[in-house]
């Protein structure tokens, strides 16, 4: 069976008189039976007049009016196909640059590639542009580093182009260790060739002559596709001696990523290129001047280099007109949490993150209200839902005590403990700390036990004015941007749940009772049928009584496991 | 030249140089725990960090070079607090067990907790339990005390290219170990102790043998005798407080007997005695083309060790000579027992040294019990003796110089310079001279074999001879020198040395890594001249004219060379190709 939601998102109750609408339609077209139409309370999309979601399709419309719902019938529910004006969320506020190809074209063949205009960009560099126009088109469409730092592109190619020196290199980081995060992923599979053509511009442009695609091993697909693009543009011309005549000649070669987190930072990346123990080395000198086996080199995630292209066939002028002030072109972002539509969403810079959680994401996923969004990935922070309106971009995120980083974003709602989180977010910081500097791998350590006997109840007040003093020498005094983010977690939720973290602290009480450990157990003796089930499933014999008296549990020996709350049949337990 | 400010003071440097020493240049000291002067920077503590223009990303100024208009500030309160939390960081995984300490009291990071005025850690104590590697007997290392500032394996990579050490793990498990986590004794370790010479912590120390070495001193039955050399004069003294490179060996003497030694020898004379069986050897090879050349030098047991492993096929190059250590060693206990009388039996020889392989040296072969017992009991490092002299409550200070017991303890001023890089090659090229043409050297111009490049090439004039010599320092340099003769032998060209001297420890023996705390380029020079002033001093400057070096050979050994000096004073070398890099 088939169905189609229907809500007036604006509260003006018109369901009935649209559902009547449809249903008639679809008299009219014939394919009443398959389908129902449900009047639903709640879709997760608010002041958007009415709204109809198609299942199991998932089309999403909203701001309908009774003189949509003939077209609408007829295309999505008679022919199974999206109806593009008024359909919303996903297609509504996404723009897609970086994605444009995935799922568009056929990523094993280079015709597919060129067909939807690829290697136009290339072509005009090579061909039409001087190096210094070309940069300076790059500087134009405001491009900055997708990796994380958000560095103007520009720049970076800029200061590698600037020395002389017989090699240069240009590094692709495809290392993606953020565990959230597989947009680059997603292009290396779906689009592998706007990636090489994105080398392939740097490396003239700096004057390389040889590329590296760092991959994580983990993506054998991705592997196997961007092989495959390599040898296709080969033997298109596209890579080798003397490109399009040119006489820029380019190679590239492919290298594994070791798998440790750190390893996508520059200068571990480079260190592990050669072979050497994926520890960050202190910059300056900063891989642009002395990188690759000491020599200048363009180190690029690869959803900036996917943006290349594009900023070169459609104009640096034109790359601009889209985002914020600071930020031009778009982001992809991985959204997941208590969210509906989790996924892959690529939108323009600037957005605010009302609009990516309910125009494309869909709204909150369960009852709970929104508390907070995290972004950044594990070493992001988090936002309070107050920020809510505010403009995604490097700056904006950074002032609010979280940051860009690869692109994760996860909606918290009031389900959620912000001590727990915390703690979940610095336990990756510990076992991804490399060990080589001092404040990360004794910080995180250190801030990984305050959270945990705050979690626990062991803490005490004056423990959070400590754990803000490490979190803030760990922030400082670190050496790469793992340790300097690492404090992320624990400085935003500080800064804006502190109070939860006193509850914990004074109360023993963690209101979304996800700290175990502050978890009480007890029998509600009203409602206890005295049956002894609990008594007979502790596996500790915490609970004393008979089926007389009745039964208690004794606090001191509970062990918090919750057999008993899972085992009554009357809810005769509490936990809280 | 670049100009720039730091703390408003305007300073002028060289461009490249650090914030770090630059601020030393204008006398600020920026805490500093990782960085050491003759290492690049691993950036690993963090404690360095200073201000550029107001805040932003602080900068490490160990490793950040000052560029012009730079607006640097070393010491806020931002900083400061940021610094001691770091600290406090570094003491909360660490043992508070200064008490128990090789480094107690001469610890770079005891000295910041009291610089800081650490007095309480409000932080969690994060305890490692790793157990101790003690597999050498030369050095031990204890990864509980490491603070993985990563000089060891920088040293141990970079400057002797051994590659002994590795960090292994990651994050809070990460540990310092024999690469491949196997013990240091199996390990391509050549116990040089340069890692240990450079660790800020007691993270790695050598293998105390001050117990077993008491033990024997007021062990009655026992007749205690001891060797110090020609190294530990000129740096002894920064452990009591004298300036840098001060000769103070009457002092030592003096302090040797005052702890009970009952008759105190001089290395020195082992060295004369070295350079006469080499310079023999030498000579030999060169007129009578007894042996292929160039010879090389095998005094130093870390490079004789490095070479057993990764150069076996240099051993017939190899002066088959002991090294002085153990020519008085074996002395000691043959002719100098018999001359006085003491049964060998009961003498306990202590040999006090620069060096942490002098530990190792004194077992490596069957050769070392040449003597028909154990030719040295006890090899001692310059730090040992140092703490054995303030346990012992001896005033050092106050001590009257005193002569060492002769024979075993007179030496020449070419003996004394075989502790600095160069002095091998140079006292023995004093006497190779003589030996080949007869007559001593007038002026020679030996300067060229002294300073601290890293490898010296000249050649000197014999006679016309034209003698081509290289000379080695820092095991990273000798690949270079190896290269060249591997290159011409495997090429059948012409020979690019006739003569080299390789010593395993930058700067020779005065920068051995049983050596006082602290070494930088600037107290390797002092070091040496130390030495270099000793020979002036001397009556005598070539080891042949050792009055005494005569009577041992008149009454004991016969010549240079003999059936005897070849049983007691040389010895063999055995390929150890187990070790592959
Ligand atoms: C701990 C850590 C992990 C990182 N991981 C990645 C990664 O997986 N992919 C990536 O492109 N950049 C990563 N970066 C950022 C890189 O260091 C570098 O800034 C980036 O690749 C530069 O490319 P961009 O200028 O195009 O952003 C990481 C940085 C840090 C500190
Ligand atoms: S900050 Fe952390 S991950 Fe980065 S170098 Fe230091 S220890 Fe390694
Ligand atoms: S290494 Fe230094 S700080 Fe550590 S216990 Fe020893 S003396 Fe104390
Ligand atoms: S003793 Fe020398 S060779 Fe051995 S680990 Fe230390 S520095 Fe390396
Ligand atoms: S053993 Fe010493 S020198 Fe080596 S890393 Fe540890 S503290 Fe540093
Ligand atoms: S150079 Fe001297 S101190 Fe260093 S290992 Fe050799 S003999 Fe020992
Ligand atoms: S001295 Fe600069 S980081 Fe340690």
């Amino acid at each position: 069976m088939k169905l189609i939601l229907l809500k007036d998102t604006d509260g003006k109750k018109e369901e009935a008189v649209f559902q009547e609408k449809i249903l008639a339609e679809m008299k009219k077209e014939n394919v009443q039976g398959k389908w129902q139409v449900v009047r639903v309370a709640d879709m997760g999309i608010y002041n958007k007049g009415v709204a109809v979601k198609i299942l199991p399709e998932g089309f999403t419309y909203t701001g309908l009016s009774l003189d949509d719902i003939p077209a609408l019938v007829r295309t999505s529910i008679k022919e199974g196909r999206e109806l593009g004006e008024k359909s919303y969320g996903l297609k509504d506020k996404q723009v897609k640059i970086v994605l444009r190809n995935c799922g568009r074209i056929d990523p094993e063949n280079i015709e597919s590639y060129l067909e939807s205009g690829g290697y136009q960009g290339l072509k005009k560099v090579l061909l039409e542009l001087k190096p210094e126009q070309a940069i300076e088109e790059l500087k134009e469409s405001g491009l900055r580093g997708r990796g994380g730092g958000g560095f103007p592109v520009w720049m970076k190619w800029q200061f590698a182009r600037k020395p002389e020196s017989a090699e240069k290199f240009i590094i692709c980081n495809g290392d993606e260790g953020d565990p959230g995060a597989y947009m680059d992923r997603s292009v290396l599979e779906g689009d592998p060739h706007s990636v090489l053509e994105g080398m392939l511009t740097a490396g003239y442009l700096v004057g390389a002559n040889k590329g590296y695609f760092y991959i994580r091993a983990e993506y054998p697909l991705a592997i196997t596709r961007v092989q495959n693009a390599v040898e296709q543009a080969r033997a298109y011309g596209l890579l080798g001696e003397n490109i399009l005549g040119s006489g820029f000649s380019f190679e590239v070669d492919i290298r594994l990523g070791a798998g440790a987190f750190v390893c996508g930072e520059e200068t571990a990346l480079i260190a592990s290129v050669e072979g050497k123990r994926g520890y960050p080395s202190p910059r300056p000198p900063y891989p642009s001047v002395k990188g690759l086996w000491g020599k200048p080199t363009v180190i690029n995630n690869v959803e900036t280099l996917a943006n290349i292209p594009v900023v070169f066939s459609r104009g640096g002028k034109w790359f601009s007109s889209i985002g914020s002030p600071t930020a031009k072109g778009t982001k992809v972002f991985a959204l997941t949490g208590k969210i509906k539509n989790s996924g892959l969403v690529e939108v323009p810079m600037g957005i605010t993150l009302r609009e990516i959680i309910y125009d494309i994401g869909g709204g909150m996923l369960n009852s709970y209200d929104i508390k907070a969004v995290q972004t950044g990935g594990p070493s992001g922070g988090v936002i309070s839902r107050e920020y809510l309106d505010t403009p995604v971009d490097y700056e904006n995120l950074q002032k609010l005590g979280s940051i860009m980083g690869s692109g994760g974003m996860i909606v918290i709602d009031e389900s959620d403990c912000m001590v727990d989180l915390a703690k979940f977010y610095m336990n990756f910081c510990v076992d991804e700390s490399c060990g080589k500097c001092a404040p990360c791998r004794i910080g995180t350590t250190q801030m990984l036990e305050y959270l945990d006997s705050v979690s626990k109840g062991k803490a005490r007040e004056d423990d959070l004015p400590r754990l803000k003093k490490v979190a803030m020498a760990v922030k400082k005094a670190s050496l790469c941007g793992l340790g300097q983010t690492s404090p992320n977690p624990v400085l935003s939720t500080l800064r804006y749940f502190e109070e939860e973290y006193l509850e914990h602290i004074r109360e023993g009480k963690c209101r979304a009772g996800k700290c175990k450990d502050l978890l009480q157990y007890s029998i509600l003796q009203d409602q206890c049928r005295k049956c002894g089930l609990c008594y007979r499933n502790c596996p500790v014999n915490a609970i004393t009584g008979n089926n007389k008296q009745g039964y208690i549990i004794e606090r001191e020996k509970c062990i918090k496991c919750g057999n008993c709350f899972d085992v009554c049949k009357f809810e005769a337990i509490s936990r809280g | 030249m670049i100009t720039a400010n730091i703390n408003g003071i305007p300073v002028h440097v060289r461009k490249g140089t650090s914030i770090l020493e630059a601020a030393r240049k204008i006398n600020i000291n920026i805490p500093a725990l990782c960085k050491h002067p003759d290492l690049d920077a691993t950036a690993a503590c963090g404690i360095c960090v200073v201000k550029n223009n107001g805040g932003g990303k602080l900068l490490r100024s160990c490793c950040t070079p000052l560029e012009a208009g730079m607006n640097i500030v070393t010491h806020d309160d931002e900083l400061q607090e940021i610094r001691k939390t770091v600290l406090e960081l570094i003491l909360s995984n660490h043992p508070e067990d200064c008490l128990q300490c090789a480094r107690n009291n001469n610890c770079e990071l005891q000295k910041m907790a009291a610089d800081f005025g650490i007095r309480s850690n409000p932080l969690h104590r994060i305890n490692k339990g790793i157990a101790p590697d003690i597999s050498t007997k030369s050095i031990n290392l204890v990864p509980d005390k490491c603070i993985l500032c990563g000089r060891c394996i920088n040293v141990c990579q970079n400057i002797q290219n051994v590659w002994a050490l590795s960090f292994l793990e990651r994050g809070i498990k990460t540990r310092i170990s024999a690469a491949g986590d196997i013990n240091l004794a199996d390990s391509p370790c050549i116990k040089c102790g340069q890692c240990s010479a450079h660790c800020p912590t007691g993270a790695i120390a050598e293998y105390d043998e001050t117990s077993r070495t008491w033990k024997a001193l007021y062990d009655t039955e026992k007749y205690c005798v001891v060797q110090i050399a020609p190294a530990v004069r000129v740096a002894i003294g920064e452990a009591f407080g004298y300036p840098e490179g001060e000769n103070l060996t009457g002092k030592l003497y003096a302090a040797l007997r005052k702890l009970g030694f009952k008759a105190v020898f001089d290395t020195s004379f082992g060295a004369d005695l070295t350079v006469m069986e080499e310079a023999t050897e030498f000579a030999q090879r060169f007129v009578n083309k007894t042996g292929p050349l160039p010879l090389i030098t095998s005094c130093c047991p870390s490079w004789v060790d490095f070479m057993e492993k990764y150069y076996s096929d240099m051993i017939e190059h190899f002066s088959t000579a002991k090294s002085p250590q153990s020519m008085v060693g074996v002395l000691s206990k043959t002719y100098y027992a018999q001359e006085n009388k003491i049964d060998p039996a009961k003498m306990f020889m202590v040999s006090v040294m620069p060096c942490t392989a002098k530990k190792y040296e004194i077992t490596r072969s069957e050769d070392m019990f040449a003597s028909g017992y154990q030719d040295i009991d006890v090899s001692l490092t310059t730090r040992e003796l140092a703490r054995m002299i303030k346990q012992a409550g001896i005033n050092f200070e106050g001590l009257p110089a005193e002569e060492p017991d002769h024979i075993l303890g007179d030496y020449t001023g070419a003996g004394v310079i075989f502790g600095a890089t160069g002095g091998v090659m140079e006292a023995a090229l004093r006497t190779a001279h003589f030996f080949v043409t007869g007559e001593n050297a007038g002026i020679m111009d030996f300067e060229s074999v002294r300073g601290l490049k890293g490898v010296k090439e000249t050649t000197v004039d014999i006679a016309g001879n034209k003698i081509k010599v290289a000379i080695a320092h820092g095991i990273g340099n000798v690949e270079y020198v190896l290269n060249k003769i591997q290159q011409a032998r495997d090429e059948k060209k012409e020979l690019p040395y006739h003569f080299v001297e390789v010593m395993a420890c930058p700067g020779g023996c005065v920068g051995g890594g049983g050596q006082p705390y602290g070494v930088t380029d600037r107290l390797r020079v002092s070091r040496a001249k130390g030495l270099y002033l000793d020979d002036i001093k001397q009556d005598y400057h070539y080891a042949h004219e050792n009055p005494y070096i005569k009577k041992v050979y008149d009454d004991f050994l016969g010549k240079p060379l003999s059936e005897k000096s070849h049983k007691l004073l040389h010895t063999v070398y055995t390929p150890r190709p187990l070790y592959r890099r």
